[in-house]
């Protein structure tokens, strides 16, 4: 008892590591009691498990998403061999899907990022400088007026149909959002006595910024980078579907809806399986997303 | 309420400025010379610089847009690179008709699903209405309009062939009823995901009416229910939804490309998506840059009805 109450660096060292684990067993215990959030992070993590070991799992059932079984396997229905089918070009969509998984995590997870960095950087410059502020969050405006899918329709039409330039265009697009929540986070925290005490304490602008302010706004940004994700992931869908995303040959799952789409009368399986597909990981996404955002801010969202 | 007309007019100048030096300068920047692509492989270095300095394509860039700018105010937006002599304009027009019904038919449905739901939602929470609303907001957010648009064909035209699959019938030329049964698929698709956020915005703005001091008052009175859920609750919440009917439009506008290029709607969608195709950017910059407008002017209209409907806002 008397320990608790000297002064002793080290027991306080102590008493501080106990609370902090304390706190996330605490965490861990909300984010495990809303059910639907452990159910988006299990589709989350199933869905990265297929990107990540896509050759491994259709290696194993010996199939391939770009050759051709040959002619007599034309729009064959499922069947043991063959789970989800085979499509117009004698290909198994199984592998097709799956491999599907690698695109879409491949555009969220970057997309997510790059968003996240550059609107994390915009959002914290926005609030140190008031001219650049005003000419940030006015540019940000005027790209927000643009609506999401047009913006990217035409940068995509412009910059050329690829991968990268999917990445690209969709960062772009995503980049204002980010910057929002950065900049009116990073107002909110410097706010605070702490940065007040900071500042008279003579440390430097940039200090405060990456050394206090950065760490303080970084989980509304997590939060939304998983949201980033799941609207990354719909997009890269809608581009591809539309001929100006992943060109085919490539198994994205837009694509291969867009295929799919002339064969909706003779091969359901076609359309089905990638469309469960996307719709499932984007609920994973939102799901595992609305969890954390309740961690953080448990009012929210309510 | 003049004054505040004329600042929220002033205030979105910036944004209609950005807007189109953005959409100036994303076509601007394509690789290629424009100028060599209109007049084919076969054309001279004479020829190409000729309609160069024709076109004005080596003023300075500033020069360029004032020039472009000034032109758009006309409503002038150039000459198809495509379709030769064809007025980007005219093509523009010709198929906005077609996007505008949908999306009009697509936000009524819309409104008409997702209000009495929402309100439903709040008057009973915890209820079935209020979980359907939960589930349906949860759907409407993940599934991107194409695939509930792949799921409704697979289910309606294709297994019980009820409505036709794809197609596009006229209001005006062919009829309501024609209309109604080629439009209704594609409009739920389209408005599926903005009912499912409108209900779950009216559910939740009803609650925080509902649970106000002055409603608590009017139950205290003995008004009866159906009187203060309608003429005292929602007309306060409507404030929020008008927002939603607001975005909703906007974006029953701009998702357009993928629901029209999926059910074949002759639409400015299915415009911009084959313009892609043809590396019409003319057109595919009037598209952009009129949708953005439309945009900014109804989020104006929402503003001013907003101070209209609340004079609190007005004096801010």
């Amino acid at each position: 008892m008397q320990s608790a109450f000297s002064t002793d660096t080290a027991s306080l060292a102590r008493i501080r590591k106990e609370l902090v684990r304390e706190q996330r067993r605490v965490n861990l215990r909300r984010f495990l009691h809303n059910k639907l959030s452990v159910v988006g992070f299990f589709i989350v993590f199933l869905m990265l498990l297929l990107a990540v070991f896509a050759p491994v799992i259709t290696g194993a059932l010996g199939v391939d998403p770009y050759t051709s079984l040959g002619r007599e396997m034309r729009l064959q229905p499922p069947s043991a061999a063959h789970p989800f089918g085979t499509d117009n070009v004698n290909r198994d969509v199984f592998a097709r899907v799956i491999y599907g998984a690698r695109i879409s995590m491949t555009v969220g997870f970057f997309v997510g990022l790059f968003s996240s960095l550059i609107g994390t950087a915009i959002g914290m410059y926005a609030t140190i400088n008031a001219v650049w502020d005003n000419i940030l969050m006015r540019i940000c405006d005027g790209l927000k007026a643009i609506p999401n899918i047009l913006l990217a329709i035409t940068l995509m039409a412009v910059l050329g149909a690829n991968m990268h330039n999917v990445i690209l265009s969709l960062t772009i697009v995503s980049v204002p959002g980010v910057a929002r929540i950065a900049r009116s986070q990073a107002l909110l925290v410097r706010e605070q006595t702490y940065i007040e005490a900071m500042r008279a304490a003579g440390a430097s602008r940039f200090r405060i910024m990456w050394c206090h302010v950065l760490p303080n706004i970084l989980s509304p940004i997590i939060v939304q980078m998983t949201f980033t994700f799941a609207t990354a992931i719909i997009s890269e869908a809608s581009l591809s579907f539309l001929g100006a995303g992943i060109p085919i040959p490539a198994p994205s799952w837009g694509g291969m809806l867009k295929e799919a789409r002339s064969y909706i009368y003779n091969g359901w399986w076609m359309v089905v399986f990638p469309a469960i597909f996307t719709g499932l990981s984007v609920l994973g996404f939102n799901l595992f997303g609305d969890g954390l955002r309740d961690l953080i801010d448990p009012l929210s969202g309510r | 309420m003049k004054k505040y007309i004329l600042k929220r007019i002033l205030t979105l100048l910036p944004t209609v400025f950005i807007v189109s030096v953005v959409v100036f300068l994303l076509v601007h920047l394509t690789p290629g010379d424009p100028a060599a692509m209109m007049l084919g492989d076969d054309a001279t270095m004479e020829d190409i610089a000729a309609l160069h300095a024709k076109l004005g394509l080596d003023d300075p860039l500033i020069v360029q847009y004032i020039r472009w700018v000034s032109r758009c105010l006309q409503g002038d937006f150039g000459t198809s690179t495509a379709v030769i002599g064809q007025k980007v304009s005219d093509m523009v027009f010709s198929h906005f008709r077609p996007t505008l019904c949908l999306a009009i038919y697509s936000q009524l449905i819309t409104i008409l699903l997702a209000i009495p739901t929402g309100i439903l939602a709040a008057r009973k929470r915890g209820r079935i209405a209020d979980m359907i609303t939960s589930v349906l907001s949860l759907l409407g957010i993940s599934l991107p309009s194409f695939m509930m648009g792949l799921g409704l064909v697979l289910l309606v035209a294709v297994h019980f062939r009820a409505l036709p699959a794809a197609g596009y019938k006229d209001l005006f030329t062919d009829g309501l009823l024609p209309f109604l049964r080629y439009m209704t698929l594609p409009a739920l698709s389209l408005g599926f995901i903005h009912a499912a956020y409108m209900m779950r915005m009216t559910k939740t703005s009803m609650l925080e009416v509902l649970s106000s001091d002055y409603i608590k008052m009017a139950r205290s009175k003995g008004v009866k229910e159906h009187t203060i859920i309608g003429k005292h609750a929602f007309r306060n919440a409507f404030l929020t939804v008008l927002t939603v009917i607001g975005q909703g439009f906007i974006s029953a506008l701009a998702g357009a490309a993928v629901v029209e290029k999926l059910f074949t709607i002759p639409g400015i969608g299915t415009l911009m998506v084959d313009s892609i195709e043809k590396r019409d950017y003319q057109v595919i910059q009037a598209i952009t840059l009129l949708i953005a407008m439309l945009n900014v002017v109804i989020n104006l209209i929402i503003d001013l009805l907003y101070g209209l409907c609340d004079p609190r806002i007005r004096l801010e």
